[in-house]
């Protein structure tokens, strides 16, 4: 759209796409889309949000290296920005330091346990988000995703994710 | 790095095929990811490599427009998937090695190339458990999965060697005793016959390689920059 037809819009614009603190705002509430009772913030996949020459800066980094999710993440970046008003977006991905689940935010445990998935603690303390249970059997460790193994609970039966420690 | 970017892009490529016929479900969920770990380690590996390069390429150009005799590939990573122990046996073999290549670069200057071998190296120690642990099943299970891992490691050995050539020398001899202590356990053995091939990290591949990058690329070649 011509945003010169319309001098409203224009203005409009102008005044939210210098403000960093307003686009970093929107981004954080962008949600994993395998795992959408998470935020790419509390993920850890969000590293900065920035506002350069007029633009807004975004840049995230992949868990797995060939994480499928981050082609739609990035689109779901620009889309919640757009909608906001924010219509010069650049979406950058680093490598650099390296994802590991210690990003994670602390508090996310609790929303993935609430989600069927067991958070990441190292593989003997693995507990099924059910029922408690500890020491669950692997059925592989690779599972729905690559930061995912699947697992079955020797209590109550049930199948489950467990978000790998990496 | 554009070898080590062409050792996973040619693996992803192998492993991918076998989504959808893998012995069970599990198995063929478990190829697919660890094909999308070696194709991203890829395109990662690619991204940084047109930016050295400096002259506007980017990962799809190396990937897409590069010829067989561009490709510095391992001939190990070309070979056909054969049956399921030829598949194990290849990736076991690979992943001894690139846990030490990972582990070496995880610790070089450049921090993006860094950044990219610790988490590759992470994914490699997966990678290792699951292929370990089927060389060894394979090897030390039924008359039939022990014969078939046997001649896969037959066939596969010859193209061991020229891991060690070059810059990656020094990582032979813990690879060595990564795959001897596995294959050990499986009881399996090295050929006896010393004979090696090399070439592929100069561009100088088996015959099987061509056929996987016509399939892979003909799609780009027809339709430059297609997206979809």
């Amino acid at each position: 759209m011509d945003a010169a037809l319309l001098p409203g819009v224009e203005v409009v614009i102008a005044a939210t796409a210098v403000d960093p603190e307003r686009a970093r705002e929107v981004v954080s509430w962008v949600v994993d889309p395998e795992i959408p009772v998470l935020t790419i913030a509390e993920l850890g996949i969000l590293r900065d949000v920035v506002v350069e020459e007029g633009q807004v800066v975004v840049t995230i980094t992949p868990t797995y290296s060939g994480c499928p999710a981050m082609r739609q993440i990035e689109d779901d970046i620009r889309t919640h920005l757009g909608v906001a008003g924010f219509d010069r977006v650049v979406v950058k991905t680093t490598h650099t330091p390296a994802w590991t689940t210690d990003w994670i935010d602390p508090q996310a445990g609790a929303k993935l346990v609430a989600f069927g998935i067991a958070p990441p603690t190292s593989s003997t303390e693995v507990l099924c988000p059910r029922c408690d249970a500890s020491a669950p059997r692997t059925v592989s460790s690779f599972g729905s995703t690559a930061c995912k193994a699947l697992m079955v609970c020797v209590r109550c039966g049930e199948p489950f994710d467990w978000f790998k420690e990496f | 790095m554009l070898a080590h970017a062409d050792d996973n892009m040619v693996l992803a490529q192998r492993l991918g095929a076998w989504i959808s016929r893998a012995p069970e479900l599990e198995e063929d969920i478990a190829l697919g990811n660890i094909a999308l770990d070696h194709l991203g380690v890829a395109r990662a590996l690619y991204t940084l490599a047109g930016a050295v390069e400096g002259r506007g390429r980017d990962e799809d150009d190396l990937a897409m427009f590069r010829s067989e005799r561009e490709y510095l590939n391992l001939l190990l990573v070309e070979q056909p998937n054969g049956d399921f122990a030829h598949t194990m046996v290849r990736q076991f073999l690979f992943d001894c090695y690139q846990l030490q290549l990972w582990e070496d670069l995880s610790a070089c200057d450049d921090v993006e190339l860094a950044g990219i071998a610790s988490r590759a190296l992470k994914e490699a120690r997966y990678h290792f458990r699951h292929s370990s642990g089927w060389v060894i099943r394979l090897g030390d299970g039924t008359e039939e999965s022990s014969r078939r891992a046997q001649s896969a490691v037959d066939a596969l050995w010859q193209y061991t060697d020229e891991m060690f050539q070059g810059d990656t020398a020094g990582y032979r001899l813990a690879w060595e005793r990564a795959v001897m202590s596995g294959l050990a356990e499986a009881g399996l053995t090295i050929p006896e016959d010393p004979h090696q091939r090399g070439g592929g990290r100069r561009g100088l591949h088996t015959e099987h390689l061509g056929f996987l990058l016509a399939e892979m690329q003909w799609m780009q070649r027809s339709y430059p920059g297609l997206k979809w």
